[in-house]
């Protein structure tokens, strides 16, 4: 049955389908980031709206800060993209897509999308982070996709555990890792396809998924269409897109993308002294804990008196049980009043009402986790500039 | 792509839809426009990088104090991580170049 949904999404569609063939590339306009070296343009991508283009190929889209102002769910076509390698499945069919589980099982899978879709769904809120968002702020400044803040989003991922489909393949004994890759590789077979593995209880803990809708509408294609890895509270570098490849294997994965890349110091905090190297590394895993103040950009000028101040907060899955905001620089700190609970790996919204007293006004926010996690004062440094987290400070004048 | 789209009835939305839901999904990306600024070996720097990557991955990275350190581990990292096939020739012109010019 026809629904208005259903013909609203159509429109959608259609006005998409005239995208497909655009091939001009649209810079609207640009933005300029608050670090070195920081302007942007602002590019129009299918079944995107205007996005902050860090890079194109592989595409790298950074979220305009502003739509966090928007509500906890960000939408599709504000989705953050982050790519490695530029041979990207761009004429996949779906109705040709197989998602093969092999290795280390009794009776290895070939499912259709068909297939998956036919199975038992689950929903699930959570926050995909890049890992290295808001490396442009690490100082000293390190290599690779210098993004503001923008490279992060919350969803409601709909699809199916990871975990029913290890147990339909059945799972052999002696299983320690499971590896994910998906349809997009590299250019030259000298570079490391992406692949990136779990320990084998957390890919079955029933909280990981295979997810094939998000926000209510299948994933855009630059997300991972028609199928890609959801790991709740862990950064994105895990959430393989147009996922294809599941392997069961009885060692610890040793490719580049796990053993070489994406590894955090092995130290309190997995923090080190500023432009020096690591002893050891793990690989990357949970987020720490952030907050941001959303309603109000820094530089901007405000009128002195009543406002209320809004943002979000989110953790790597704890959940977050308090928000305090000062506007004096960090004196003082009231709690805010935290919004609904999408669940504990959801963006939290918060908001407060305060009185900006004339002149200039630095505003702060800060996070508990329900265990305790918070933000430091001064931000911790790793070498790839992951893992920010530090107090954000939004500076104001109010007249 | 998107079942409901097969749903519906109407032929100017059949027409414009007809193309776009036969498979493959032929997804288009905007055309690259970031191009190297011009400095010595300029062509060679094209050559070697711009088959893996967009020019905007070197033009974004930050202005660091050791610049020529800073381009050269980048350069290696190409080759010995990546497989980048660039002639041992041309790395110390790579490397003045970027160092040069980002």
């Amino acid at each position: 049955m026809i629904d208005r949904r259903d013909l609203l999404k159509g429109a959608g569609f259609a006005a998409l389908a005239a995208g497909l063939g655009s091939t001009k590339a649209l810079a609207l306009d640009t933005v300029t980031l608050p670090f070195a070296n920081g302007e942007r343009p602002l590019v129009r991508y299918p079944q995107k709206r205007p996005m902050i283009g860090l890079a194109s190929r592989p595409p790298q889209l950074e979220t305009p800060f502003a739509v966090f102002n928007d509500g906890p769910l960000t939408p599709n076509n504000a989705f953050f993209v982050r790519y490695h390698l530029s041979d990207l499945p761009y004429n996949l069919d779906p109705d040709k897509f197989t998602l093969e589980v092999k290795g280390k099982v009794d009776k290895p899978l070939k499912l259709s999308l068909k297939d998956i879709r036919k199975m038992k769904a689950t929903e699930i809120v959570a926050v995909n982070q890049c890992s290295g968002n808001s490396r442009g702020f690490s100082e000293p400044r390190v290599a690779g996709g210098q993004l503001g803040n923008g490279a992060m989003g919350c969803a409601r991922w709909r699809g199916v555990p990871l975990k029913t489909v290890l147990e339909m393949a059945g799972v052999q004994a002696g299983a320690r890792q499971v590896t994910f890759n998906g349809m997009d590789g590299p250019v030259s077979d000298k570079t490391p396809d992406f692949v990136k593995a779990l320990d084998i209880d957390h890919a079955r803990d029933g909280e990981v998924m295979l997810a094939y809708g998000m926000n209510g509408e299948d994933l855009p294609f630059l997300n991972g269409f028609p199928l890609r890895l959801v790991v709740p509270g862990y950064y994105g570098t895990y959430w393989l897109k147009h996922l294809n490849e599941i392997t069961v294997i009885d060692s610890v994965y040793d490719g580049f993308w796990m053993k070489s890349a994406y590894r955090i110091p092995d130290t309190p905090n997995n923090a080190i002294e500023p432009g020096t190297t690591p002893k050891a590394t793990i690989p990357i895993n949970r987020f720490t804990i952030r907050s941001f103040i959303t309603s109000v950009a820094d530089g901007a000028k405000l009128k002195a008196g009543s406002t209320t101040l809004r943002g979000i907060a989110f953790d790597g899955g704890k959940g977050i049980k308090e928000v305090a905001v000062s506007t004096d620089g960090g004196k003082t700190w009231t709690n805010a009043k935290l919004g609904k609970d999408l669940g504990k790996y959801a963006f939290r919204e918060w908001k407060l009402p305060v009185k900006l007293t004339a002149g200039p006004v630095e505003l702060k926010v800060r996070a508990t986790s329900n265990s305790g996690e918070t933000q430091p004062d001064t931000p911790r440094w790793n070498p790839a500039g992951y893992l920010r987290n530090v107090v954000e400070t939004v500076r104001v004048t109010a007249a | 792509m998107k079942r409901t789209a097969l749903l519906l009835p109407g032929l100017a939305l059949a027409a414009c839809l007809g193309a776009a839901t036969a498979a493959p999904i032929a997804y288009k990306t905007p055309d690259e426009t970031a191009a190297f600024k011009p400095g010595p070996n300029v062509e060679l720097v094209k050559n070697n990088c711009t088959a893996c990557h967009s020019v905007d991955y070197v033009a974004t990275q930050p202005p660091m104090k050791d610049r020529k350190g800073f381009w050269q581990a980048e350069v290696t990292k190409m080759i010995k991580v990546y497989g980048a096939p660039i002639d041992d020739a041309d790395v110390g012109k790579i490397v003045d170049y970027l160092a040069a010019t980002y």
